[in-house]
């Protein structure tokens, strides 16, 4: 297995003197789906904003498929990007737009040639099983559909990595699983996933590489692991 | 770049405009009224230009000859005006030449005076001495007091040096007002767009995350700043287009282009670079304006 993703020694403190990562170091290899857990303030968001360059680590190195992604210079971070789909927990949709034009947008932006797009977002559509919602606009949608459109959106552009910062937190379970499965399926077709979650119930059902943070440090890393905390 | 993605952000800057519509409309107008007031100071400080550079040129030594000076003297008078350092031309204007200059020159009072030709006539004969400096004038003049069988020198200094200071007075206060103006539009453009953007801010976030460039981030709002500011100049450019037509006409129509040896800046000329450059100054003002307020949201 390749590595895909390595953190060596990565700290990261703000502004206002929070240390939110003290000295981690991790490997993920292609094609392996990833939960992070951990308390709440526990350095998890800051762990996934990491990846994509929202934030730049204070010290230590991030690689993403060979590259050094802290040394990159601020004009080759949306190529970054473009490798990387990001999923929030609060879908981060544009209103003004249908459920097509959404996923079309992230396909417009970094300049795919037209004649791709419509094939393209009518797979990824499909794919989250909202082929006849195309037309509709996000606030007709409900807020499982919703997230299942910000995850097409976020994998229309092919990346090599998915990751995802409590895509089920504002969902009810059974929309939860739906999103779930449709990770599953993301992932059983090569795609990494790693994704930050509060959710016990799935983390424990769905079993997967569990990584707990705490207080900024790894204090846990299984392969078959469970959430390990009260709900 | 490519065509398809140009005509994007030329339809997103388009939107922007009519989606801001008061916001476009108020910075239309600053810009207009800006461009306005700058343009009305850029049209008289270059005709007051070309007329001082032109009275300038006029300026000449008239050396009035002795009444007594035999051709010979005469003669030698010329040549030793010749002599003189910085002199680029010695012309003989006899005394019928000069007083019909003269009553040429008054126009229609000029009729008061054709009962002087012949023997009234009360001109000496004259040498106009051009300099090859304006600013030499005095010299040339002051030597030329000095020689023979000369009974009067007449140089126009006092005037031109009087002209050239209240032509640069007026130039520093045009430039205080100019740079002045230049800013505030800009300084407003600056916020009508970041007004715009704090509605749009979520799409840029989302277009940064995704994999968009700062550069295309940027091109929609350089497109609508060029607008506005394109927009906003071609009403100053009508009005004082209009304008300078009238009192170009209102000039020629007078005669005063013989009475005051003055010319304006032709008409088509005039209009032709002051279109130019209200249109370029609004584009910079606008694209300005834009980009700096754009800049800060980029940062996701």
């Amino acid at each position: 297995m390749i590595d895909l993703i390595e953190m060596q020694d990565v700290w990261k403190s703000y502004a206002n003197g929070v240390m939110a990562v003290n000295g981690i170091s991790v490997h993920i290899d292609k094609g392996e789906f990833v939960y992070i857990v951990g308390p709440s303030g526990s350095g998890k968001s800051t762990f996934i904003k990491m990846m994509y360059r929202e934030e730049l680590p204070t010290r230590g190195k991030i690689f993403i498929d060979g590259t050094d992604i802290t040394k990159l210079k601020q004009k080759q971070i949306p190529f970054l990007r473009r490798k990387i789909g990001v999923v929030f927990q609060d879908f981060k949709l544009l209103p003004k737009l249908t459920v097509y034009e959404n996923i079309a947008f992230a396909l417009e932006v970094i300049e795919e040639n037209p004649r791709n797009i419509r094939k393209k977002v009518m797979e990824v559509l499909d794919l989250v099983n909202l082929k006849h919602k195309a037309r509709s606009f996000p606030n007709e949608l409900s807020g499982g559909e919703q997230q299942r459109v910000s995850i097409a959106r976020s994998i229309v552009n092919n990346p090599t990595v998915v990751v995802a910062d409590e895509p089920t937190g504002n969902l009810d379970p059974e929309n939860a699983w739906t999103i779930m499965e449709i990770f599953e399926r993301i992932n059983n077709n090569g795609t990494t996933v790693v994704m930050a979650t509060h959710n016990k119930e799935i983390v424990n059902r769905m079993v997967k590489r569990v990584i707990a943070i705490e207080s900024g440090m790894i204090v846990r890393d299984d392969e078959q692991g469970e959430y390990g905390y009260e709900a | 770049m490519k065509l398809r993605t140009l005509m994007r952000h030329a339809k997103e800057g388009a939107k922007s405009l009519g989606r801001n519509g008061w916001m476009t409309f108020a910075s239309i107008s600053a810009v207009t009224v800006a461009l306005l007031l700058v343009g009305l100071f850029l049209t008289v400080m270059l005709n007051l230009n070309s007329i001082a550079s032109q009275v300038e040129n006029n300026v000449e030594v008239r050396v009035f000859i002795d009444r007594t000076a035999t051709k010979e003297q005469q003669e030698t008078l010329k040549n030793q005006l010749q002599q003189l350092s910085h002199v680029k031309s010695v012309t003989f204007v006899s005394k019928e030449q000069g007083l019909e200059d003269f009553i040429k020159s008054m126009g229609d009072d000029g009729d008061v005076f054709k009962s002087m030709k012949g023997k009234e006539n009360p001109l000496p004969d004259a040498f106009v001495v051009k300099t090859d400096k304006p600013k030499e004038t005095i010299d040339v003049a002051k030597a030329a007091k000095e020689l023979n069988y000369v009974d009067e020198v007449n140089y126009g200094r006092d005037y031109v040096e009087k002209l050239f200071h209240v032509v640069d007075i007026l130039r520093n206060i045009g430039l205080v007002l100019i740079v002045g103006l230049l800013f505030t539009s800009i300084f407003l453009i600056a916020n009508t767009i970041k007004l715009t953007i704090v509605a749009r801010r979520r799409e840029i976030e989302i277009m940064k995350l995704v994999g968009a460039t700062d550069a295309f981030v940027r091109w929609p709002y350089f497109i609508e700043g060029l607008m506005l500011g394109v927009l906003g100049s071609i009403i100053p450019f009508l009005l004082i287009a209009i304008g300078y037509h009238q009192v170009y006409d209102w000039f020629i129509g007078k005669n005063y282009q013989t009475y005051l040896f003055v010319k304006l800046i032709p008409y088509e000329k005039m209009t032709l670079y002051l279109g130019g450059l209200l249109v370029l100054l609004g584009a910079v003002i606008g694209v300005w304006g834009s980009l700096t307020s754009v800049r800060k949201f980029l940062k996701v």
